[in-house]
């Protein structure tokens, strides 16, 4: 059996002083591609934002494997391993932010930062490029004449070139056309089949899209949490 | 001899007649200012002449612990001052003012009245409180324009602060910009002045000098340093408490917006 990349132990979240969801316990695996489902208010977004502590662990703990160890032992996350598991481990917001400059600029800017080891380049990003059918005239739009899918499209590009263990999808096609959700679907999928190590968690209003790019589901109901694996 | 005119009580009852201008600008355009402008002109009349007989009383002191506990008011004063009118605050954001105003006040002073001016006894209040007054009153709004520039930067953009910490950022990569953005906006209005002063502008304190009677050239080197001090003082009161409000609104690495609250 193959051993989880993510463990969540326990998790709990208040909210005015009522457990949004307490104890949660999950696992993601390699290839696993997981839905988060539950109603509106269920706190969804909130679980997904604490994956990543951009909101504080009020309860539980998160444990990561640091694939340079090369150890299976998950570890939990401390203050110092933070920037380093936010590279392996990436969330991704329904409405993305962009800063000014061209798409490319955007792209590049990621490399600025101290925990990024690496370079840009861009003949990843073209072949991801290709596949939605873009030209490399996309990298030199401004981002002011994006729209919201392309805006969308950006962010996740902005992620995959980090070529991240995790996707922590927040309804990342919910305001976007068809076409263009096809587009987003495409471009995870491809990113899935890069490396076997690699797993996906989505929330989605759509049901129908939990089904297509999903095999399972978490459950979240509003005070408790019924938690299939 | 004294080579200036005294102004007596009935003098200054004639100026007040000029508050009747805005008194009745208020009343015709319906302003709803009549309160305030009478709240005011008696704050400036009671507050300047109460702080007269306090200076007067100060001058003929001769112990540095009363002027030092003089100074420590008029700080405490000001750090509070400062954050009076920001659109939001945070616990502890009056003792991060206060540290910073008192750090950056007692340092530029003293550099001051020791290094530059230097004053013998370095105490003499004749010199430390006017300067420190000073330094204190332009730093405030420094501190304050600065303060508020930071938390509306940080609540404005989020989003992208956010985006840059899911992205790796430390804490620090991810809300430079917007620090940037706060120190220069407290630092926008000496720089201003600088730029005006004499063309535009004359300064208070000069104008105050030369009226009582100094020669105009000492008055002006008075106001170069002056103006030299309060451009470091605001410079660095407005880089502390931006620094500090930092340490409180980011821990490593998140975002506290809900440490942030909108004062009404």
């Amino acid at each position: 059996m193959t051993s989880p990349i993510l463990i969540a132990k326990g998790l709990g979240r208040r909210l005015n002083n009522r457990w949004l969801w307490r104890d949660l316990n999950f696992e993601l695996y390699p290839e696993d591609r997981v839905g988060l489902i539950g109603p509106s208010g269920s706190g969804k977004t909130l679980l997904l934002r604490t994956l990543v502590l951009l909101d504080s662990i009020q309860e539980g703990a998160i444990c990561f494997g640091d694939d340079s160890s090369g150890q299976d032992v998950l570890r939990p996350l401390n203050r110092s391993s933070i920037t380093r598991y936010r590279t392996q481990v990436i969330y991704l917001p329904q409405r993305p932010a962009v800063f000014d400059g061209t798409v490319e600029d955007n792209l590049k800017h990621v490399f600025t930062l101290k925990v990024q080891t690496g370079v840009y380049e861009r003949s990843p990003i073209l072949h991801y490029l290709n596949t939605l059918n873009r030209s490399e005239d996309f990298l030199t739009r401004s981002v002011r004449q994006l729209s919201g899918g392309e805006s969308q499209i950006l962010a996740l590009l902005r992620a995959l070139q980090l070529e991240p263990q995790v996707l922590l999808l927040d309804e990342p096609t919910a305001s976007l056309d068809p076409d263009t959700t096809q587009q987003v679907e495409e471009l995870i999928n491809q990113w899935m089949g890069g490396a076997a190590n690699r797993a996906c968690l989505w929330t989605s209003h759509d049901p129908q899209q939990i089904q297509r790019v999903t095999n399972r589901q978490i459950k979240l109901l509003g005070n408790q949490v019924k938690g299939s694996v | 001899m004294q080579d200036y005119i005294v102004l007596g009580y009935g003098q200054l009852a004639l100026a007040a007649l000029l508050i009747l201008v805005n008194l009745v600008l208020s009343i015709v355009l319906k302003l709803g200012l009549e309160r305030s402008l009478c709240i005011a002109t008696l704050r400036t009349v009671v507050q300047l002449l109460l702080i007269g007989f306090v200076l007067e009383w100060l001058f003929g002191q001769d112990n540095p612990f009363i002027v030092l506990a003089i100074a420590l008011g008029m700080t405490a004063i000001a750090a509070s001052a400062s954050i009076n009118r920001t659109q939001r605050r945070f616990s502890g954001m009056y003792w991060d003012s206060l540290l910073s105003i008192l750090a950056t006040a007692g340092f530029i002073t003293g550099i001051s009245l020791i290094g530059i001016v230097r004053v013998d006894p370095w105490y003499d209040p004749q010199y430390l409180i006017p300067l420190l007054g000073m330094i204190l009153g332009n730093t405030l709004n420094g501190i304050s324009l600065g303060l508020d520039r930071f938390m509306t930067n940080l609540i404005d953009q989020q989003p992208q602060i956010e985006t840059l910490l899911t992205l790796g950022a430390t804490r620090w990569e991810a809300v430079h910009q917007q620090m940037r953005d706060a120190i220069r906006t407290g630092m926008i209005p000496i720089v201003n002045s600088m730029m005006v002063v004499g063309l535009v502008s004359l300064p208070g304190m000069m104008t105050g000098q030369i009226l009582a009677g100094a020669n105009p050239i000492d008055a002006v080197r008075y106001q170069i340093i002056l103006m030299f001090m309060i451009a470091s003082g605001t410079a660095l009161g407005t880089f502390g408490v931006v620094l500090l409000a930092f340490n409180t609104l980011l821990v490593p690495h998140q975002l506290r917006l809900d440490r942030l609250s909108s004062s009404s």
